[in-house]
Parts: C-alpha cells; sequence; structure tokens
C-alpha cells in the first residue's frame, strides 16, 4: 500500500519539522491511522537526513576534541567516584538488609522446626510413657516374683472379689475387683498395702463401675516395702490417708 | 573499528573510542551546526553538547535503525536550531530514528555520499534548493519561508517535497 498522494507534500514538511498548526495536528492524526503513510515519513527523515552531509567548512579547532575527551574523563572518573562513594554508603545498608532478611528467614525456620521438634519429643515421650508402663504391667502380671493375692467377702454369694498382683522391687501394683456392692453417694473404695512393719500405705482409689468391676493400676507406692497384706476400705471419694473402719475387703500373699 | 563495534566500545565507557568517534564524525557534525548557526563558538558548543550527549547516553542510538553518521546529522541539526531560536532542546535524542542507506563508517563512503547529497542539491532549481535548505539549515516552517520568499504556500510545499524525493533519487541510481 503506498501513501496517500493527497498528504505527499505535508509529510515531507513534517519529517523537516516545517509543518506546523492545524496541518500539522492534522498529518499526525492521519498517521496514526495509516502504517503506509508512517513507513513513507521514516523514508522522508531519511531523505533529509543527507542534507547534513551538504554541510562543508573547515574541520572544528583542535581544541574541541581535547574539550570533549577532558570532559569525558572528568564525567568518567566522576561516575567512578560516585559510584564507589554511593556503593560504600549503600553497602552496609544492603548487608543490613541481606542480613535482616537472612535473619528472618532463619529465625522463621528454625521457629518452625523448634516446635516440629518439640512436638515430636512430647509424643516420643508419651509413646516411650506407654510403652513402659505396658512393659511393666506384662511384667508384673507375669513375673514369677509376684505376690498373688484374693480377696473375697466375708458373704456370699455375689462374691465380690479383688486381686492385686504387687512386684516389690518395682514398686509395682495392679489391683482388679469384681462383684464390688454398689457404694453410698460421695464415697469411694480405697486399697490400702499394709506393710509387715507400719501403717497402712494408700494404693489407689477406685469406684466400680456398674457391673461392680474396677481397676487400680500402678499407683503410687513407696520403693520396697513387703507387703504383709492387702485390704479395701469405703473412704470419702478425695481418699484418705489413714483407712477407715471397717475392713470391707482384705487378702494376704499366696 | 566497524560503527556498531564502535557503539559497544561506547556503552561499555571506552574513552578511546569516543575518540575514534569524535575523529570520524566531528566535521560532519561541526559542518552541521556552524552551517545553522554561523558562529564558530556556538557551532563548537553545539559539538561538545551532541557528543556528550551520546557519550552519556549511548544506548539512544538504534544502530539496528539507521547509521550513526546520519544519526548524529539530525540531532546536530536539531540541537542547532533550538539554540538559534534560543530554545530548549525540543526533541530527545532518543527519539530521532534516521532510517538512511548510505554507510558513512567509512572516509571514502562518507564522501561518495556527499558527493551525491551536493550533486542532488547542485542539479535543483535554486529556488527548490533554497526551500529546502532553509527548511533544513534555518529551521523555517513552509509559511515563514513562504512569507520569506513571497512564493504561495503550496508551491513551498511541492518544492520541498520534491527536492526530498530528488535526494533520494540520488542514492537509488
Amino acid at each position: 500500500m503506498s501513501a496517500h498522494e493527497q498528504f505527499a507534500d505535508d509529510l515531507a514538511l513534517l519529517a523537516l519539522e516545517a509543518l506546523q498548526g492545524n496541518e500539522r495536528a492534522m498529518i499526525e492524526k492521519h498517521l496514526e491511522g495509516c502504517s503506509a503513510c508512517r513507513r513513507e515519513l521514516e523514508r522522508l527523515r531519511g531523505d533529509m537526513a543527507l542534507l547534513a552531509l551538504s554541510a562543508s567548512g573547515p574541520a572544528p579547532p583542535r581544541r574541541s576534541r581535547e574539550r570533549l575527551l577532558k570532559a569525558i574523563a572528568q564525567e568518567s572518573r566522576a561516575q567512578k567516584t560516585t559510584a564507589r562513594r554511593s556503593s560504600w554508603t549503600f553497602l552496609p545498608w544492603l548487608a543490613t538488609a541481606a542480613l535482616l532478611l537472612v535473619a528472618g528467614f532463619f529465625w522463621q525456620q528454625s521457629d518452625r522446626l523448634a516446635q516440629r521438634v518439640a512436638r515430636l519429643q512430647d509424643e516420643s515421650a508419651q509413646q516411650q510413657a506407654q510403652l513402659e508402663r505396658a512393659r511393666e504391667i506384662v511384667s508384673t502380671l507375669t513375673s514369677t516374683d509376684a505376690l498373688r493375692v484374693t480377696l473375697v467377702a466375708a458373704q456370699s454369694p455375689p462374691q465380690p472379689q479383688g486381686k492385686a498382683i504387687y512386684v516389690r522391687d518395682r514398686s509395682s501394683l495392679i489391683f482388679l475387683a469384681s462383684d464390688m456392692p454398689v457404694l453410698p453417694p460421695q464415697k469411694a473404695y480405697e486399697l490400702w498395702l499394709i506393710p509387715t512393719n507400719g501403717a497402712p500405705i494408700p494404693a489407689g482409689v477406685f469406684k466400680p463401675d456398674a457391673r461392680g468391676s474396677a481397676t487400680v493400676v500402678e499407683p503410687p507406692l513407696p520403693a520396697g516395702v513387703e507387703a504383709k497384706t492387702f485390704a479395701i476400705t469405703v473412704e470419702p471419694e478425695q481418699g484418705s490417708s489413714t483407712p477407715t473402719m471397717p475392713i470391707v475387703m482384705m487378702g494376704a500373699g499366696e | 573499528m566497524s560503527e556498531a563495534s564502535l557503539v559497544w566500545a561506547i556503552r561499555s565507557g571506552d574513552e578511546s573510542a569516543m575518540a575514534t568517534l569524535y575523529d570520524r564524525y566531528s566535521s560532519l557534525v561541526y559542518a552541521v551546526a556552524l552551517r545553522v548557526l554561523s558562529d564558530t563558538g556556538a557551532a563548537e558548543d553545539v559539538l561538545q553538547e551532541v557528543f556528550m550527549q551520546l557519550w552519556r547516553n549511548p544506548t539512544a542510538f538504534d544502530s539496528g535503525r539507521g547509521n550513526l553518521g546520519a544519526w548524529l546529522g539530525v540531532i546536530t541539526r536539531n540541537r542547532a536550531i533550538d539554540g538559534l531560536r534560543k530554545r530548549r532542546p525540543e526533541t530527545d535524542i532518543a527519539d530521532v530514528v534516521v532510517s538512511v542507506e548510505p554507510d558513512m563508517a567509512g572516509e571514502a563512503e562518507r564522501s561518495r555520499a556527499m558527493e551525491k547529497v551536493r550533486g542532488a542539491l547542485g542539479g535543483m532549481p535554486a529556488p527548490q534548493r533554497s526551500a529546502l535548505e532553509m527548511a533544513y539549515f534555518e529551521g523555517l516552517t513552509h509559511t515563514e519561508i513562504a512569507a520569506k520568499t513571497g512564493e504561495p504556500l503550496g508551491t513551498v510545499k511541492t518544492r520541498i517535497r520534491t527536492g526530498l524525493q530528488a535526494l533520494r533519487k540520488a542514492f537509488e541510481a
């Protein structure tokens, strides 16, 4: 597609920057939508540029060359100095910003890791405790050293029955009860370890379920106490430090 | 050194490349500035300003869209006319794009191109050549040229257009 003939004169004037006012505004408006005229304008500008070659005259004075090269060298040095200075002043800020970013990143990472480690440690500790407890229970139940006691009610039937399995060396005690009579309100059964010497030691408070069954597993006990008998009393719900008479069940080692 | 290598060297801050560029094009730049301004001191200032602009902003010249000599010629002409009219520079040098075929990197090529232009101008009728030169070297608008020469606007317009066409033909031949 060729340029529009009616704009040919104005395009040439525009190339030379010799067009003003409305005529310039009109051609510029036309150029917005006419690629052929835009191409022609570009060619005309090239033609116009050739006019520079028609200028002739004396060579520039030698001092012009020296002046230019001196100015360039000075500007280069100034730029280098500015760059150096700006890098010195900028560096601490850059370093601080980088450190803050890195520190922030590591702090976040470390915080996240610390939380994760803590959670894993908790879980591990719980699992370890459960494992230890299970081992002790199994060991108590299967120990050949265990003192096995059966406690029965004086009357029958149904016969309340309790079995206490106690390992003195580990102070480990498991107590299983069945057919236990229903308790009065706000009362609980309390198991007592009655040592060979000394006062009865509280060995756990329990309430039987609807079928009269109950367990006491690993109550806190002093170490290495020789058990003579085990006994059960009825106590307030929170338990007592000394047994309240009467003893409702009792038994000695087999 | 090729024009592209020269421009790259200037972009990388090579002062000696700038000296080479000056030696190659300072005569052209100075001649244009002097023709417009008719004042050696003012022409020297424009010469300095044009080369400093290129040094400060070497990416303004797009070597893929024209040759450096023609581009410097246009920059110089624009700056000199701004100086002549005592106005602030109106055109950003990065906006100046000159698509022109003749290679002016070498001394011989520049001489041939100059001969062609001068030949084309010499072959024009005096009023046409004058209109073209008034527009280019004096920065006059077609209205100002018409007022100065006392010729109709349409005539001035046509003379300028056909004058540019004649220049183009000189290089197409």
